[in-house]
């Protein structure tokens, strides 16, 4: 599925210095039941966002009218749990184009990576400064400049991060992975041929 | 000249490189496509915006599972939503010629225990399935992890997924478990140790005494939560236990081809020397059944310890406090006594015969206490026909339990087998995030045997005073 080209975004970030956020958390199993992939922003942090009635829980930083942007800047160890793309899918249809933190569960940031949000690794110390800029002043802009890999708080410090060249190419183009496989195709025939399986 | 010493996992991994490409990922080709109800229709209707076939249907597998009711599958499927996935699974199969184990064929079952016990699972391949537990058919000595939607698209298109090369960790656990002590507290054990993010970026491999004495069902509740502790995937070399296991199987290689392909997997194992980006040690003697105090699977102790300070586990207070005020416990609590509600065994964790067996050798001659309610799910209907046939569902209607249908359930509540907000569950599968079995769920995971002890005595109880 297409996705918006990604190469500078600069936007205020919504903070949430929580660890282990896991999938379940960023949409439960049970809102998983879809055949196609839309709505899921709806029910993006569904049981942390809102009660069992459906009011939206007042403490819960998504419903703090203080706080929005295009960046969710998360605790260590983001995404893990299972490997439902529907997490970045509802991530992606809730409005963001960037997850940040100071540590990603691999299979997180690989259907990020396939689907058009960028996931920014930073450091303890980084992700702390970040957290504590936001929270003197919701307001404060981030820029995520993929070209050059570097992520700095508008008027104050900056890091680089990494990503690796192939996967950097697709996402400032809007490139999937599907497409070049499919041009890899014989190749792929003659691997086949030789499978003992 | 001498080769230079590989690991197990390169072997694996090498032999399925397609293509390596200049800083970026390897196009790695995939032996065995696993695919269910829940993230599977997505990537069709990609093939079919695109245009595209599968390229290789017979190496994909589709089994209906996450959504299954565990009660009266012969009757339709009440809730529309899992009854529409699961009729998209059976279209997309049929239309692509891929084979589906659907509800009521006698071969359903979970994924993860379907592959392994009709020997579509076997050494030495490439395994990838839409679910995170698909590292559980690493106990074969294969590379298999769990992929997202847009990768299941690219693996029926191509029959390949583009992945960098993750780095290796080697965990040795040697000596001998003690009496009770099963191979959900190892892998429960290991987890506590290194934590729910400990083993992220690299791939594992089990070694040492305790895994070689284990059987194939003990290795894949192992492999099976490799993924908890964040490592995309866990192995265990092929022995003499993995080709027996296999052998005979009705999707094994037989005849010539058994003979070939046992020759390359006895060369499946890490040369002396192999490089390992981490290496762990542990000692089996320190182990003892494990229960999880909080809501991540590296919150774990030992079942007659005291839940520790979020100083003790290195974790920040806030998250620490965040996970007990959920649980309502509280630092240095005892696990022993605590009050339980539900107990559920089964899931792709301990969902297959042996995991029955224990629970049984614990309820028998026992009644399930009164205020208890378990579910006891089988993994598939073979391993359903076994309970029956071992007389275990005997000892089970005794006890006062009965036997439901196979499906996921409870591990991840997509049906109606929830666990009610507040209550405690005593749990074998393999998240105790919170929600995981139900909106408000408090999960405590522990092995079949802690939760047979606590389905006869209603409370957090050591197993090893029952056996």
């Amino acid at each position: 599925m297409a996705y918006d080209k990604f190469t500078i975004l600069r936007s205020t970030a919504v903070p949430m210095p929580i660890e282990n956020v896991d999938t379940d958390q960023i949409i439960p199993a049970r809102f998983l039941k879809a055949t196609e992939r839309k709505g899921f922003g709806d029910n993006l942090f569904r049981d942390w966002r809102f009660e069992a009635d459906g009011t939206p829980k007042k403490d819960f930083v998504l419903n703090n009218p203080i706080y929005s942007g295009k960046i969710l800047v998360g605790g260590k160890n983001f995404g893990s749990g299972s490997s439902r793309e529907h997490a970045a899918w509802a991530i992606y249809d809730y409005g963001f184009r960037c997850v940040v933190s100071s540590f990603f569960a691999d299979i997180f940031k690989n259907n990020s990576l396939n689907i058009g949000i960028l996931p920014v690794q930073v450091s303890e110390s980084f992700l702390d400064q970040i957290f504590k800029a936001i929270e003197a002043n919701p307001k404060t802009e981030l820029e995520v400049n993929l070209p050059e890999q570097k992520i700095s708080i508008v008027g104050g410090a900056s890091e680089s991060f990494e990503i690796n060249g192939y996967k950097k190419h697709n996402m400032m183009n809007g490139f999937d992975d599907i497409d070049f496989l499919q041009s890899l195709k014989s190749d792929i025939q003659t691997f086949a041929a030789k499978s003992i399986y | 000249m001498s080769k230079t010493p590989a690991a197990l996992f390169d072997k694996v991994w090498d032999s399925h490189v397609v293509r390596h490409i200049e800083d970026g990922p390897d196009v790695l080709f995939i032996d065995r496509h696993f695919i269910h109800e829940v993230t599977s229709p997505v990537a069709f209707l990609g093939l079919e915006s695109r245009g595209l076939k599968v390229m290789f249907p017979e190496k994909t597998f589709a089994t209906a599972d996450h959504n299954t009711p565990t009660i009266n599958q012969h009757l339709p499927v009440q809730d529309p939503l899992s009854a529409n996935q699961l009729k998209a699974l059976e279209s997309n199969s049929a239309k692509y010629g891929i084979s589906h184990w659907g509800l009521g064929n006698p071969k359903n079952g979970i994924v993860h225990v379907v592959g392994p016990e009709n020997g579509i699972t076997l050494p030495g391949m490439t395994i990838v399935c839409g679910d995170s537990h698909t590292s559980t058919h690493g106990a074969f000595g294969a590379i298999a992890f769990g992929i997202g939607t847009s990768e299941v698209e690219m693996v029926l298109s191509s029959q390949c997924i583009m992945q960098p090369r993750p780095k290796k960790m080697r965990i040795k656990v040697n000596g001998k478990l003690g009496k009770g002590i099963t191979p959900k507290d190892v892998v429960l054990y290991i987890i506590s140790k290194l934590t729910a993010a400990g083993a992220t970026g690299y791939f594992v491999e089990f070694a040492g005494d305790v895994f070689e004495n284990m059987s194939m069902e003990g290795r894949m509740t192992v492999c099976n939560m490799s993924i908890e502790m964040g490592a995309r995937g866990g192995m265990v070399a092929p022995d003499e236990t993995t080709f027996n296991y296999i052998k005979g199987r009705e999707k094994a290689p037989k005849g010539e081809a058994w003979e070939k392909a046992l020759a390359y997997w006895k060369t499946l194992k890490s040369d002396e020397g192999a490089f390992f980006d981490k290496e762990y040690e542990f000692n089996a003697a320190d182990i003892e059944p494990m229960i999880t105090y909080g809501t991540n699977p590296g919150m774990g102790i030992g079942i007659t310890k005291r839940i520790p300070t979020a100083e003790e586990i290195g974790s920040s207070k806030a998250s620490f406090d965040k996970s007990l005020a959920y649980m309502d416990f509280h630092e240095s609590e005892s696990m022993i006594g605590k009050k339980v509600d539900y107990v559920f065994i089964g899931s792709c964790t301990n969902g297959r015969i042996e995991d029955f067996r224990a629970f049984a050798s614990v309820i028998k001659g026992r009644k399930k206490a009164d205020h208890v309610t378990a579910w006891i799910v089988p993994g598939s209907h073979i391993v359903e026909q076994q309970i029956k046939e071992e007389g275990i569902l005997d000892l089970l209607l005794e006890a006062g339990f009965q036997l439901r249908q196979p499906g996921c359930s409870a591990c991840l509540a997509m049906n109606d087998d929830k666990i009610p907000a507040g209550k405690y569950a005593v749990s074998t599968s393999n998240r105790n995030f919170e929600g995981r079995q139900g909106p408000g769920a408090r999960t405590m995971l522990a092995s079949p045997l802690v939760a047979a002890a606590a389905a006869v005595t209603g409370f957090v109880t050591d197993p090893r005073e029952l056996i």
